[in-house]
């Protein structure tokens, strides 16, 4: 006798039904699957029509992103066993909209990403030649951002900010973090660049650090903290600008 | 994009917060709990030495200041806290009464401690 | 494409308990501004003159005011706790390659905050 549990799934087939329903698969109980197993079971052996996002399986892509009883969690790193005997619930990421059962449309992340602007900005005149070779960073230099730089744009933190979903135009967790992870690269100097963006109201200033963003990442990046360091490190900027406006270099 | 006024805002609560956080509970417990209950020996809080006290300049500023930067504190917080609850559409209002009372607050206790 | 927009129920903060805690977290605010405005009316009542000030102390004693405190207490001391546990987060600090502990960083904090009661109970109560 084969153990089994029931996942109670998300469905949305937008030819078919305006309003999502849900669907309940019973499922084999296996000590070493995964929720993202069970669901590729019932896509191979009991419902083909079911579509989901997933690729390595190992924590790293961060594109099997979901609402598991409610919690924002990768699917290949949710066990069952951490459930059973319980039904579990599992819904698209929260926050954005659902394009067909649990894939939704990651457009507006991937704008805010762009705008963000993650990558090394050198200023006018000051990129090195190539045959000057790379520019140095000591192991020091790296510590400061080197947490930032671990995230796997999996959007689990999104789905964890109440903010975001109440307010779509706020740019939200991981983008900030990764802005911070440049603007404190020690190579980078493109800090004034991004601070339009992130200084704005709909950057750091809509966040009230409810803090699960930093709880449910699986990367341990704590966007939580990025936005609050943004937060002092921009409000100084602003005291500056208005004590000192002869100060500001255009 | 526009130039956000947030910082002032975020300055102010996070300096209640602190104050808050580091004053109020030991205050509490002074008015709420020790003085009441006759717990300080004899009337440490009678009129003539905290009208003294609070006299002097120093002592003033100080507790204009416990009084005035919490009252941003609670301001930047409970705005943010309507629009999480839905109030969105209404923020600017929210912002302009929340902010207000703090602001009306912190003016009625500088005219207290002007006219002590 | 139909993309399907889920609703946000205003009372989202119902749904999961760290929601709860942070909803708890920001109506401390409430209260902070409720202790302010007794300390507003303690100092008014001063320029009240003798009468009205020992009115107002001798009401402390009241079962409401005393109820009144400890539940503002309770609330004012999970916004000390709350607030305390967060600054590492803000307060970042490398010795070289290492961070400093988290603990280390609230830990001055709560530090602090014994050093200051017992500075603001000596001065308050002059003992």
């Amino acid at each position: 006798m084969v153990e089994t549990m029931k996942l109670e799934i998300f469905r949305y087939r937008p030819e078919k039904e305006s309003v999502p329903t849900f669907q309940t698969y019973k499922v084999p109980f296996r000590e070493d699957w995964v929720v993202l197993d069970a669901i590729n079971h019932i896509k191979d052996e009991i419902d083909g029509t079911l579509s989901y996002r997933w690729s390595c399986q190992m924590g790293v892509c961060g594109s099997c992103g979901m609402m598991i009883n409610n919690v924002p969690k990768l699917s290949c790193a949710a066990f069952l066993k951490d459930y059973y005997p319980d039904k579990i619930r599992i819904e698209p990421l929260t926050g954005f909209p659902v394009e067909r059962d649990l894939i939704f449309e990651m457009d507006d992340f991937m704008t805010k990403l762009t705008e963000i602007q993650p990558y090394i900005i050198r200023k006018e005149g000051e990129e090195k030649p190539l045959d000057e070779g790379e520019y140095l960073q000591s192991p020091a230099e790296l510590a400061h951002f080197k947490q930032y730089s671990m995230c796997i744009n999996c959007m689990l933190c999104y789905a964890a900010c109440p903010v975001y979903a109440i307010d779509s135009t706020f740019i939200g967790p991981a983008a900030i973090a990764l802005g911070q992870r440049y603007n404190m690269d020690s190579r980078d100097q493109g800090r004034d660049s991004r601070q339009e963006l992130i200084a704005s109201h709909e950057g750091i200033w809509e966040c009230t650090f409810v803090g699960e963003c930093s709880a449910v990442c699986p990367k341990d990046v704590d966007p939580a903290a990025a936005i609050q360091r943004a937060k002092v490190s921009s409000t100084v900027d602003w005291f500056k600008d208005v004590l000192i406006p002869w100060g500001k270099k255009k | 994009m526009a130039k956000s006024n947030e910082p002032i805002w975020w300055s102010l609560f996070s300096a209640g917060g602190m104050v808050a956080a580091m004053m109020f509970p030991i205050l509490i417990i002074i008015t709420g709990i020790l003085v009441p209950f006759g717990l300080v020996g004899d009337d440490p809080l009678n009129f003539e030495r905290i009208r003294d006290a609070v006299s002097q300049p120093l002592v003033k500023l100080i507790l204009f200041t416990i009084i005035s930067l919490p009252l941003f504190h609670w301001a930047h917080r409970f705005r943010f806290t309507l629009v999480d609850v839905g109030l969105k559409s209404v923020s600017t209002l929210i912002s302009i009464l929340c902010y207000g009372g703090a602001i009306v607050g912190t003016i009625v206790s500088a005219v207290v401690f002007w006219t002590i | 494409m139909n993309t399907y927009h889920r609703p946000v129920p205003n009372t989202w903060w119902l749904k999961r308990k760290p929601y709860i805690l942070f909803m708890i977290r920001e109506l401390t605010s409430v209260f902070v501004a409720g202790y302010c405005i007794f300390l507003l009316v303690l100092v008014y009542k001063l320029t009240q003159g003798a009468d009205a000030y020992g009115n107002f102390m001798a009401a402390l004693k009241s079962p409401s005011s005393v109820a009144l405190h400890l539940i503002t207490l309770a609330f004012v001391l999970y916004h000390t706790i709350t607030w305390f546990n967060l600054t590492p987060k803000i307060l970042v600090l490398y010795r070289g390659e290492e961070r400093v502990p988290q603990g280390l960083v609230a830990g001055t904090f709560y530090a602090g905050w014994v050093v200051v009661s017992v500075i603001v109970a000596w001065l308050v109560l002059g003992v």
